[in-house]
């Protein structure tokens, strides 16, 4: 009855159990039966807060991401404490202990890693333990009860823990590495003399370049002997050596084997594309990952090709960054930790009394790694620009010591509960934390939950931040973030190719084509957007796609009315303009008129039925006030009046205006052209600003912003005339069209981009697109129709009626 | 039951709303061709769902983005209450039906 395959996951831990979430996300369920293997006799934990189990400051039952009640609920046959003993390819078979089999279509292995113990005399008696699982955690928290003093081999990030664990527990612990400073994996010699510091402030000893070759002790551990012939006195042992990928299985079933079991891009064994393997198990492009990112870019992937949401899916490999908590000491590290090559920069501050290494590899004005010690502020920024590898200020010490905003204001951990994070919709610190408490995992998860972020979206970084501070290493990734609407799963510069690959016109035609025909409402307006971006005057219109404010061009209000604002170009009116506007306020009795921010002038409250009449009765052009799109050139008065002015921002203003009235765009687009610096037009917070400079010339800025979000535009470039001015910010204008996310305002994505990304693509046409650019952006200036000419030919009878006669 | 005319003279996707005796219905022709009759106000603030859009069975509120399933008037994503539905069809000459209730009618004319 079931045409189901049958999918077998070996390894119930981190990767494993987080591969069968993301199956089963990706709708997994319908296509396969799902059965796992887990040494363990519980359901997965999350592996990495087992420090805190044993430190005491996590209960055991704190830590489960999947409890054994998940796995039935979710039609997953789980084996628990039930090893596999063979894998049996021919057959596809696996087999496990106790005489059970399970046949396998796809068959994931997910089996770790273990211990390495060192190969000495003496690792098999009482008080000797290793620290990998729950039970480990519960032995060493047992006999340390009884230890006077315990000895960890091994100072990595593992051995460290455990370490801060049994000083927890009152043991005086006594930490032995072989290398000459501690965590040489991620820290270089100095941070390492640093970290040292900071522990034996915490009460551990340290012995560096010990080799152990002996466990001393008669039954029971007594003491260990190092190769220089001295010995250390300990009545506990914890072995954290280092961890060995378990490969057995594989290396039985004839995979390829080296440290890892060798997986290619697709995460498949080259010897046998239905054998997977994820997780530190698996080696791909020579590299065992054993951190917790890469393992989840690994599952992603992998479920994406098992479930045909992406069949073509391919892990490439991930940037090496992590944050973590060794012996609470703050350490973030990414990518290289010492300079390669003769042109790397290296930039180090180093507070040794307090903790503090910071520590950057710069290549090619870039992050090519980091080491960041006791410097909990400045990691965020710095993984983010490592992660997009944006260029970093001239002035390094801009990112080595962030000037925040809110300095002296509580950092996000210490906020009370009540603190509102959200102002739109009124959402508290405490009802996100709630909501990560109820299992929501990603940030769009948390956003539906609370509503936080979803009105003007401001606080989304924020958010993002405080997610970060509760939820950790336990965030996911979401993969819908990349999406340009929610509803189609694709990123913007993949959708745009499907559209135009496909010649979807119409916002229904890509639902069809990209979305299996389900219609997602809050991905219509997105599209639409989009669409007519792409195909200008050959984008089939359904009108309701659109937005209600597109749809009668007016800005809906909170009682159903609407306000109608026509174009006064550049805030430069007349008499005559006036007494229209006058006239049409007193016949339609309108309840409110209003001077804009943006130099004009609204009239609110005005039926929808009665617009046409209105805007008939105006005879002025639509200003737009209501759509994402070019919106105002606001103006001061320059040389046309002004004692001061070097430049015609009026003009300009007007021109700016005319050219560019109505360009749609991923959001609003607000301008300003200011006569001179003294800049009364505020053109350095707009969208786009011109600013009149002596000698004739005008600074052009872009990505500034002034509402919930302040923000001071970068200058792209300095020009001499107005022709060059409306050349510039009309490539601006296209390129922002075509790569800002739905909804981005132009200062996130000059953020995300980079002035100086946006200055060669730009003005040094470093990419050859400005040809181009310049064409579409004039074809779209040359399809612009004044929307307001719909009061004489509306697009249905019905268009402006809200209420039908029968 | 109550003939409310063409369906045509719904926009395609959209809704719009209807006098029936005293009572004030909103009704929505999708683009599949199914439509639907529910109270007109969001329980929200008011806002006019005839102005909002469609889609997957849903309707989103034009003012703060609320959404309801159409067929059955439920609260997606928010406890902000429950949409009043009517029994809506199309009839074979394509004119809207709507079971708004005599009593309903009179109640609200009342």
């Amino acid at each position: 009855m079931t045409d189901k395959q049958k999918l077998v996951v070996i390894g119930n831990g981190m990767a494993g159990a987080r591969l069968i979430e993301d199956v089963l996300a990706r709708g997994g369920g319908g296509r396969f039966e799902i059965v796992v293997f887990g040494d363990e006799p519980y359901g997965n934990y999350n592996r990495i807060l087992l420090s805190g189990v044993l430190a005491g400051t996590h209960d055991p039952k704190d830590i489960f991401l999947n409890p054994l009640s998940w796995y039935a609920e979710n039609g997953v046959r789980l084996h628990a404490g039930v090893r596999v003993t063979e894998i049996d390819r021919a057959a596809r078979l696996v087999r496990g202990e106790g005489g059970v089999a399970e046949a396998y279509d796809k068959l994931v292995i997910a089996t770790g890693s273990s211990p390495f113990i060192p190969p000495v005399e003496g690792v098999d008696q009482e008080g000797v333990f290793v620290f990998r699982t729950l039970d480990d955690c519960r032995g060493i928290n047992d006999y340390a009860r009884g230890a006077r003093r315990a000895a960890v081999i091994g100072g990595g990030l593992l051995g460290l823990e455990a370490a801060r664990g049994l000083i927890n527990l009152g043991v005086e612990t006594h930490v032995v590495h072989l290398m000459p400073h501690l965590m040489e994996v991620q820290l270089d010699p100095q941070a390492g003399a640093v970290l040292r510091r900071q522990m034996e402030g915490m009460g551990a000893r340290v012995h560096l370049e010990k080799a152990t070759t002996a466990v001393l002790g008669d039954g029971r551990v007594t003491g260990l002997a190092f190769k220089d012939g001295t010995t250390l006195d300990c009545d506990m042992l914890v072995i954290s050596a280092g961890i060995r990928p378990n490969v057995g299985l594989a290396r039985a079933a004839g995979l390829g084997v080296e440290r890892g079991i060798v997986v290619g891009d697709d995460l498949a064994c080259p010897a046998d594309p239905d054998v997977y393997a994820v997780g530190e198990c698996a080696q791909h492009r020579g590299l065992v990952y054993g951190l917790v990112a890469p393992l989840w870019e690994q599952t992603q992937a992998l479920a994406d090709r098992l479930t045909g949401r992406d069949p073509r899916a391919l892990y490439r490999g991930s940037k090496v960054s992590t944050k973590l908590k060794v012996m609470g000491v703050e350490l973030a590290v990414m990518g290289l930790k010492e300079a390669e090559r003769e042109d790397d920069e290296v930039v180090t501050y180093v507070e040794a009394r307090r903790g503090v290494y910071k520590k950057l590899i710069i290549r090619g004005g870039r992050l090519a790694g980091a080491i960041l010690l006791g410097a909990g502020q400045s990691a965020p920024a710095l993984l983010q620009a490592f992660d997009r590898q944006t260029e970093l200020p001239e002035d390094r010490a801009e990112v080595l010591f962030p000037l925040s905003a809110a300095a002296g204001a509580p950092s996000l951990a210490e906020l009370p509960d009540m603190a509102q994070i959200c102002n739109c919709n009124g959402v508290s610190k405490g009802q996100v934390a709630a909501a990560v408490a109820s299992g929501c995992r990603s940030l769009k998860a948390v956003c539906d939950a609370t509503r936080a972020g979803t009105g003007c979206g401001s606080c989304r970084p924020e958010v993002a931040r405080l997610l970060e501070v509760i939820a950790g290493d336990l965030l996911v990734a979401d993969a819908a973030a990349e999406y340009y609407v929610p509803g189609v799963p694709l990123a913007k510069p993949e959708l745009i190719g499907a559209v135009r690959e496909q010649g979807l016109r119409s916002v229904s035609a890509v639902f069809a084509a990209l979305a299996g025909g389900r219609e997602d409402p809050g991905s219509k307006a997105g599209l639409a957007s989009l669409l007519k971006t792409v195909w200008g005057q050959d984008y089939v219109d359904e009108r309701d796609a659109r937005f209600i404010n597109d749809r009668v061009h007016a800005n809906i209000q909170k009682d159903r009315t609407f306000s109608v604002v026509p174009r006064i170009y550049g805030g430069v009116t007349s008499a005559a303009e006036l007494r229209r506007i006058a006239d049409v306020a007193e016949k339609y009795e309108v309840p409110m008129v209003k001077i804009t921010g943006g130099q004009r002038i609204d009239l609110l409250g005005i039926p929808k039925e009665k617009l046409p009449g209105v805007w008939r009765d105006l005879g002025m052009p639509s200003g737009h006030a209501y759509s994402k799109s070019f919106r105002t050139c606001k103006t001061c008065v320059g040389t046309e009046f002004c004692r001061y002015g070097v430049g015609d921002s009026t003009a300009l203003g007007v021109q700016i205006e005319k050219r560019f009235q109505g360009i749609e765009a991923p959001h609003k687009m607000k301008l300003a052209a200011t006569g001179c610096p003294r800049n009364c037009a505020e053109a350095t917070t707009k969208d786009l600003g011109a600013v009149a400079v002596d000698g004739g010339k005008w600074e052009i800025y872009i990505g500034g912003a002034a509402g919930s979000t302040v923000r001071k535009g970068d200058v792209l470039c300095v020009v001499d005339s107005h022709e060059e001015v409306l050349k510039y910010m009309g490539r601006f204008m296209q390129y922002y069209r075509e790569h800002g996310k739905y909804l981005e305002r132009t200062y996130a994505f000059v953020e995300r981009v980079g002035i100086g990304r946006l200055r060669r693509l730009l003005i040094d046409d470093e990419e050859g697109i400005c040809g181009r650019l310049d064409e579409e952006m004039q074809a779209a200036v040359d399809a612009y129709v004044d929307p307001w000419l719909e009061a004489a030919e509306p697009v249905h009878p019905a268009q402006f009626a809200t209420v039908l006669e029968v | 039951m109550h003939n409310l005319g063409s369906i045509d003279h719904i926009p395609i996707g959209e809704g719009r709303e209807f006098q029936i005796g005293g009572l004030r219905v909103a009704v929505f022709r999708a683009r599949d061709g199914s439509i639907f009759a529910l109270q007109p106000g969001c329980p929200h603030r008011g806002g006019p769902l005839v102005d909002g859009i469609t889609g997957a069975g849903l309707i989103v509120c034009p003012l703060h983005a609320y959404k309801f399933e159409l067929a059955t008037g439920r609260a997606v994503g928010h406890g902000c209450g429950v949409l009043q539905t009517y029994a809506a069809s199309v009839s074979e000459a394509g004119e809207i039906l709507v079971d708004a209730g005599a009593s309903e009618c009179a109640e609200a004319a009342a």
